[in-house]
């Protein structure tokens, strides 16, 4: 390197200068080298990706093919029979309306979210303080969250007496019925998310330059204007991935509801299912099956949502 | 907090050995643990897999290996307390390191057990000491022990049982209806707790089985017929579960139950029934102790059955444990078995039924002896064929889901009628019970 930027210097101060040299090539072992760096740094990162995440899923597909039950040392290839049984008995695939509720909450989530990384993008009094209580249950343990709220439900629980305090005597079993337990599941879910969906908002919003707020005021345009013209389209990105977020949460629902009522009254979702397969009933290979078909299902549902709402680049100014 | 290392470590071998193990396991099959003749002579370090976590944690199985050391004074035990113990030992046997001791894990077929435990010794031998024996034989070999032998039954507060005027243990499932419904109108406690919740306590209404019709062979009919027949053991059971939370005998909320809380109300008589095992009078006493109300209140009463006048409970094991076919240590692993079995005590520091065969019965049954209560043993030929047609039909006796779906339905938060529930389950049980062949 520094012989041959001499060589150029010399060259320029002589005046007879041939156009500009370029670089010779670097020795082969310096080449070499520079190729390997960058892979040196990847080794640590690539092991336990491998390890934790492809090995295992490599695993998965190929017991989704076996009638293994899991500790057995006798395995039989069945080929395609357990994606046959997964597809053929409908009693698999009713569990996907409980997501249903998931999906519904996370719309409620998605616009709660919004409405106040808005508000809180502008200046408000504790900004900082309401912006911390909003993504606090974040980083709670999901299942702390989980013990926490069979407490808030249970009768008599929070719930109850709070609603008390307003003069309302409920005599509700919240988790005692399908419906009932499925919304207070949800709800949950919803207290828990949406600080995640807010964070990602506030982030996006913010990153959306203060002239063009100057500039609406000076035109006249009032808050909701504001919001519909100028920070909608600007985090457009961020809501396509908020929404494909949501909805693959949704059918892959599972520590909340697995924690405080274990899949039953009706609450049993996908995953506590195939959860059950594998494990009440030692059919991992039915459960491998089943844990492919989820995948491939959000896979799908993803690459509609980007066909549907493509992502296309956000041009404010 | 160490104890969480290894299972990570597991996690990770298991991952990475699943598909490099499976089909290697049989290699030792067949590999029998003698018991030592000289206890001087044994040694090395042995562990020891237990689902015990508070007795690990508050230093009792410490005090038995120490007692142990005194009889074999060369060998070390280690202990290993697994809180998830099914499923973190299932993922384990995956690879040859799961402890030298350890309890067999309810996912293991019966005619696996060679390939994964190393033999105590031949049926005819055993069984004329031990209980259970026929519960772990292979070809007449057996490949495990359970240290202390439960029988199922109502844990119940005696007092309020009084204060409702009921004095006499109830003699069919009608009798015990009536008899909660007396404790309902007379005092204010919740006659029975579903412990819906935490789910377990629901699977023991499968130990039901036998004791309705004091049959021995009641194991071997489940494998033969339909189990939700006009009837049946499970059906009876079943039923009175049923009946009990269909006429709103329960607390208000099931699903929101706690366990931990039932044990001190119970003690103190806001509940009064649940159906549990022997083993859990022990944890109840010990509640009462703490609340400070009187230990003596917990009683223990069979299910409300009798043939010819007389009551029948059924004693079964609990966690057998063996010994790990790749141990290298496998005659102090065995001599661990043999001297915890026989002489730790823990089936009497349990108030358990003791594995040894001429063994008095514990103090907790003793109104049983009064008051004639046959106890019989389940003949288990069966028991693995039951297991298969149980997973395999998804049915799940031992699994609590099928009676949530029961309670659920039981009080209207599921739509149905009983004899359909019931109808359903036993076309599940049946078909599979015909596709795989009798």
């Amino acid at each position: 390197m520094t012989d041959t930027t001499e060589k150029a210097a010399s060259g320029a101060g002589v005046g007879a200068a041939p156009a500009v040299p370029a670089p010779a090539p670097a020795p082969r072992p310096a080449r070499l080298w520079r190729g390997v760096t960058p892979w040196l740094f990847l080794i640590a990162p690539l092991a336990l990706l491998v390890t934790f995440t492809y090995a295992p899923i490599v695993n998965m597909v190929a017991y989704s093919f076996t009638d293994w039950d899991g500790v057995s040392p006798e395995l039989h290839y069945t080929g395609v029979e357990n994606y046959t049984e997964l597809f053929t008995r409908d009693d698999l695939f009713r569990v996907f309306f409980v997501s249903g509720y998931y999906l519904a909450a996370s719309v409620v989530q998605i616009v709660a979210a919004l409405y106040f990384a808005t508000i809180l993008s502008f200046q408000v009094r504790f900004r900082n303080f309401f912006k911390g209580v909003l993504f606090f249950p974040y980083l709670i343990n999901g299942v702390a969250i989980g013990f926490v709220f069979l407490y808030f439900f249970q009768d008599g629980g929070t719930l109850d007496s709070v609603l008390s305090l307003f003069g309302h005597h409920s005599d509700h079993a919240w988790l005692g019925t399908p419906v009932s337990a499925n919304v207070s599941l949800a709800g949950v879910s919803v207290w828990r998310y949406m600080g995640l969906n807010f964070v990602l908002f506030l982030g996006a919003i913010q990153s959306i330059p203060g002239e063009l707020y100057e500039a609406a005021e000076l035109d006249g345009a009032n808050r909701w204007r504001q919001f519909r013209h100028i920070i909608a389209p600007g985090i457009k990105p961020v809501l396509t991935l908020t929404v494909i977020l949501s909805v693959s949460g949704s059918l892959s629902a599972f520590e909340i509801p697995y924690i405080m009522t274990g899949g039953a009254t009706g609450t049993e979702t996908f995953v506590i299912q195939t959860l059950n397969l594998a494990f009440r009933f030692n059919k991992t290979g039915l459960a491998s099956a089943a844990a492919i078909v989820l995948l491939l299902i959000i896979l799908l549902v993803t690459w509609l949502q980007r066909r549907l709402v493509p992502d296309d680049k956000v041009d404010l100014v | 907090m160490h104890m969480y290392r290894p299972h990570l470590l597991a996690l990770a071998a298991g991952a990475l050995l699943l598909s490099a193990c499976t089909g290697t396991g049989g290699a030792s099959k067949g590999a029998d643990a003698k018991a030592p003749d000289d206890p001087s002579k044994v040694s090395g370090t042995i562990k020891v897999l237990t689902q015990r976590t508070d007795l690990v944690q508050d230093g009792t199985m410490k005090k038995y290996a120490a007692e142990f050391r005194r009889t074999y004074p060369k060998v070390k035990v280690e202990f290993e307390a697994l809180t998830n113990y099914e499923t973190e030992v299932k993922i384990r046997m995956n690879t040859e390191n799961y402890g030298d001791v350890l309890l067999i894990p309810g996912v293991i077929k019966k005619s696996d057990y060679p390939k994964f435990f190393a033999s105590l010794g031949t049926r005819d031998e055993r069984a004329t000491k031990y209980r259970f024996t026929d519960f772990t034989t292979v070809d007449g070999k057996v490949y495990g022990q359970s240290p202390i032998g439960v029988t199922p039954g109502f844990v119940y507060n005696k007092r309020v049982w009084q204060e409702a005027g009921v004095t006499e243990w109830p003699t069919t499932p009608a009798e015990f209806v009536a008899d909660l419904k007396a404790i309902k109108s007379k005092t204010d406690a919740v006659p029975y707790y579903t412990n819906f919740a935490a789910q377990w306590p629901l699977t023991s209404w499968t130990f039901v089985n036998g004791s309705v019709h004091c049959d021995t062979r009641a194991t071997t009919k489940l494998a033969q017929g339909d189990p939700w027949a006009e009837g049946a053991d499970l059906r009876v059971g079943d039923t009175l579960l049923y009946d009990v939370v269909r006429q709103k005998l329960v607390e208000k909320d099931p699903t929101t139950s706690n366990w931990e809380q039932s044990k001190p109300r119970l003690a103190k008589g806001e509940i009064t029934t649940q159906w549990l095992g022997t083993w859990a009078v022990i944890q109840f006493q010990d509640a009462a102790r703490k609340a400070g109300t009187d230990p003596d209140d917990i009683g223990f009463m069979p299910f409300p059955a009798q043939v010819d006048g007389k009551f029948c409970a059924v004693a079964g094991p609990d966690y057998n444990q063996a010994v790990n076919v790749h141990s290298e240590n496998k005659a102090a692993a065995r001599a661990w078995i043999d001297w915890f079995t026989d002489k730790s005590g823990y089936d009497r520091d349990n108030l358990a039924i003791s594995p040894l065969k001429d063994a008095p019965l514990p103090e907790v049954l003793r109104p049983y002896e009064d008051a004639g209560v046959k106890l019989i043993e389940l003949d288990d030929t069966e028991g693995a064929r039951v297991k298969l047609i149980d997973t395999e039909s998804e049915v799940g006796i031992n699994a609590p889901e099928y009676r949530q779906k029961l309670v659920d339905l039981a009080r209207g938060a599921r739509r149905g009628t009983l004899d359909d529930f019931f109808a359903d389950l036993g076309k599940r049980w049946t078909e599979t019970r015909k596709n795989l062949g009798s």
